[in-house]
């Protein structure tokens, strides 16, 4: 299990925005009548995404009121699993896989970059608080190494200079373009592909 | 080299188009409502003849798993789950079934339901695969606005709804039992079996549990017949499988072949082969981080099937196969994979939450060369000692991995850690304390 600190700083008051409270009640739907705790993890997403990325805990206790079920509940889901950010991050949150097949290929090239233009820590914000950085397992793009997952995008097929420029940019507020940085179709092999060639001409 | 008229997933690269247009025009809900109306026992049957076994790691055979499920439903209604929290380092193969192939998902989805049973389908899918959720989202709204699934899904009578759980970066609900504990809400500890979800799963309800790739095979299966399956591959390793080549190979790719493939095949021929050439390859890992590796004897004339990797004392698993070159330090390797373990152990048993923990210290000071002689050993014992001592199998998937570097690599390791233990020259100090802290003691000490 991985180190979770929830943040110091916490604001008093948490409620779902209209349109959120909307969707919560979509989401408790999914599952069947008496069984409304299996929507925690769906809205401790919707309290992330509602609160800048990261979840307070007024936001548990609210999701915990709402599913009629006790905070400790809410409070050892939102800590058991990793993508629940208990303390703020960047606006843009840099999550760069370091796990062995990303590794071998210099995921950690990666890293330093980040250490280098961001912050020197993992976590911390960097200078202009827009942006922070982490290193985590395997993100399942394994081909496509080594890579990033930038708030939901996916980066993939980086190489050092590539990725200092997609930090340069977010360092200025810009969304550089998802997918692979080595103008690979999706997951086929670069050079010499042997198969489904029919397809690939269609 | 399996032929392309054989390839299941024809837009495994998405030169076709993910919607469901594209999707019926390469034949995928054709005629469901035919293959329904065979009835549950046939379809059960068929899977059976066809030998085909879970992709998901551990190769149960399907339909035999579906036979588990009660034939008549009870009191209680039966649910089927669908395993798409791909999390295995090396393996990547499901996401393209979500983005580029889901309606073949979702028509397995239906059929997959009609045979056991259920109404209700849920798909849990890796919190991180966001993008790809939607898409799967969008392809399930096609399927209910074509009336394809829903009330009447495909003019078969069958009721299915289909809903998408998104798990939360937890490696460990790609387990089946903590998976169900994730969709009721609780942290992704797993349960004790028996009993098996088949009969107590999700809600307490009977449940089958099957991998994205499993189920998204099943409607091609029953379409071209059991035998066209069978005919594929090995005996008992039948049809076609997604690898996925990640690593230190010149073209890293996903492609489907044939059961039984050799390994050297799928990284000279699909891979554009191993950086600096095939003598540069110091080892490969079949199976997803936790297959032991193989060595590059091995690794010459293997075949990649579920049986000949058991034989040679590794596994099929999820088929994400890892190339590690010489330019690499395997122990490193295999200290970051020890990382992965901690990282992930849901902490539940003891073995496993320490044992993980213990394996990544002990393989991080051997990369340093600063463990000592006997800790080779020693890192063998605890191997052991959490393998088999677990409620899952996450105790085996991080010990194997140990287990693999030690039997092709315990030179290696010996000859970069050679010095004597401090222990020996304190011989009051416990036995169980880290090497490591004690050092920094002694350095503290002297200075």
């Amino acid at each position: 299990m991985s180190l979770k600190k929830v943040s110091k700083e916490q604001p008093d008051k948490f409620e779902f925005s209209e349109e959120n409270l909307i969707l919560a009640k979509k989401i408790v739907l999914n599952y069947p009548a008496g069984k409304k705790k299996s929507a925690v993890m769906a809205l401790l997403y919707l309290a992330q995404k509602q609160n800048n990325n990261w979840i307070p805990l007024a936001a548990m206790k609210y999701i915990a009121k709402f599913l009629d079920i006790s905070y400790i509940n809410v409070y050892e889901v939102a800590t058991f699993y990793s993508m629940y950010n208990l303390s703020p991050v960047g606006k843009y949150f840099i999550q760069i896989c370091t796990t062995t097949p990303c590794m071998i290929r210099g995921a950690y090239k990666l890293v330093d970059v980040c250490k280098k233009n961001i912050s020197e820590k993992e976590n911390e914000l960097s200078g202009k608080k827009n942006c922070s950085w982490t290193e985590v397992e395997c993100l399942g793009a394994c081909i496509s190494a080594p890579m990033a997952q930038i708030n939901d995008d996916y980066y993939e097929d980086l190489n050092v200079k590539q990725f200092e420029g997609i930090i340069k940019d977010i360092l200025k507020d810009k969304k550089p373009k998802p997918g692979s940085y080595r103008g690979r179709i999706n997951s086929e092999p670069e050079k010499n592909r042997q198969t489904l060639i029919e397809n690939k001409n269609a | 080299m399996l032929e392309d008229k054989d390839r299941i997933f024809k837009n495994l690269y998405n030169d076709l188009g993910a919607d469901i247009d594209s999707a019926k025009n390469r034949g995928d809900w054709s005629n469901t409502k035919e293959i329904c109306s065979k009835g549950r026992d046939w379809i059960i049957e068929e899977v059976k003849k066809s030998e085909l076994r879970g992709r998901g790691g551990a190769g149960f055979p399907t339909g035999l798993k579906w036979s588990f499920a009660p034939k008549k439903v009870g009191a209680k209604p039966h649910y089927l789950v669908i395993n798409a929290d791909e999390s295995e380092p090396g393996t990547c193969k499901d996401r393209d079934i979500l983005r580029f192939e889901p309606h073949k998902l979702i028509e397995g989805c239906l059929i997959a339901s009609y045979a056991v049973n259920a109404h209700k389908c849920y798909i849990y899918l890796r919190g991180e695969y966001y993008n790809e959720g939607l898409k799967l989202q969008k392809a399930i709204d096609e399927a209910y606005k074509a009336n394809l699934i829903g009330k009447n899904s495909s003019g078969t009578g069958w009721e299915l709804d289909i809903y998408i759980h998104y798990g939360a970066g937890a490696y460990i609900c790609g387990e089946e039992t903590a998976l169900l504990e994730s969709i009721e809400g609780n942290k992704g500890q797993p349960r004790l079996k028996p009993p098996f979800p088949a009969l107590v799963g999700l809600y307490g309800c009977p449940t089958i549990i099957n991998n994205v790739e499993t189920i998204a095979v099943i409607p091609t299966i029953l379409r071209k017949g059991s035998k066209w399956f069978a005919s594929l591959g090995k005996p008992k390793n039948t049809g076609t499988k997604i690898f996925c080549i990640s690593g230190n190979v010149n073209s890293p790719c996903n492609v489907e072949e044939e059961m039984g493939i050799k390994l050297k095949d799928l990284i000279e021929k699909h891979a554009g082969g191993v950086i600096g050439g095939w003598d540069n390859l110091q080892a490969v890992i079949p199976g997803g981080s936790s297959m032991p590796m193989l060595s590059k004897e091995i690794s010459e004339n293997i075949t990649m099937d579920f049986d000949s990797l058991v034989e040679n004392n590794s596994g099929l698993g999820t088929a994400g196969i890892i190339v590690i070159n010489k330019d690499q330090d395997i122990i490193k390797c295999m200290a970051r994979i020890a990382r992965f373990y901690k990282h992930e152990s849901c902490g539940q048993c003891t073995p496993c939450r320490e044992g993980s923990g213990w394996m990544w210290r002990i393989l991080e000071r051997m990369a340093k060369g600063e463990a000592s002689k006997d800790e080779v050993n020693m890192l063998s014992d605890v191997t052991k000692q959490i393998e088999g001592h677990t409620i899952c199998a996450f105790g085996e998937g991080s010990a194997w991995p140990v287990q693999g570097l030690l039997r092709h690599f315990k030179k290696e390791i010996i000859a970069r850690n050679n010095f004597d233990p401090l222990v020996k020259n304190n011989k009051n100090i416990p036995y169980l304390i880290d090497q490591h802290i004690l050092e920094e003691d002694v350095k503290n000490v002297k200075s």
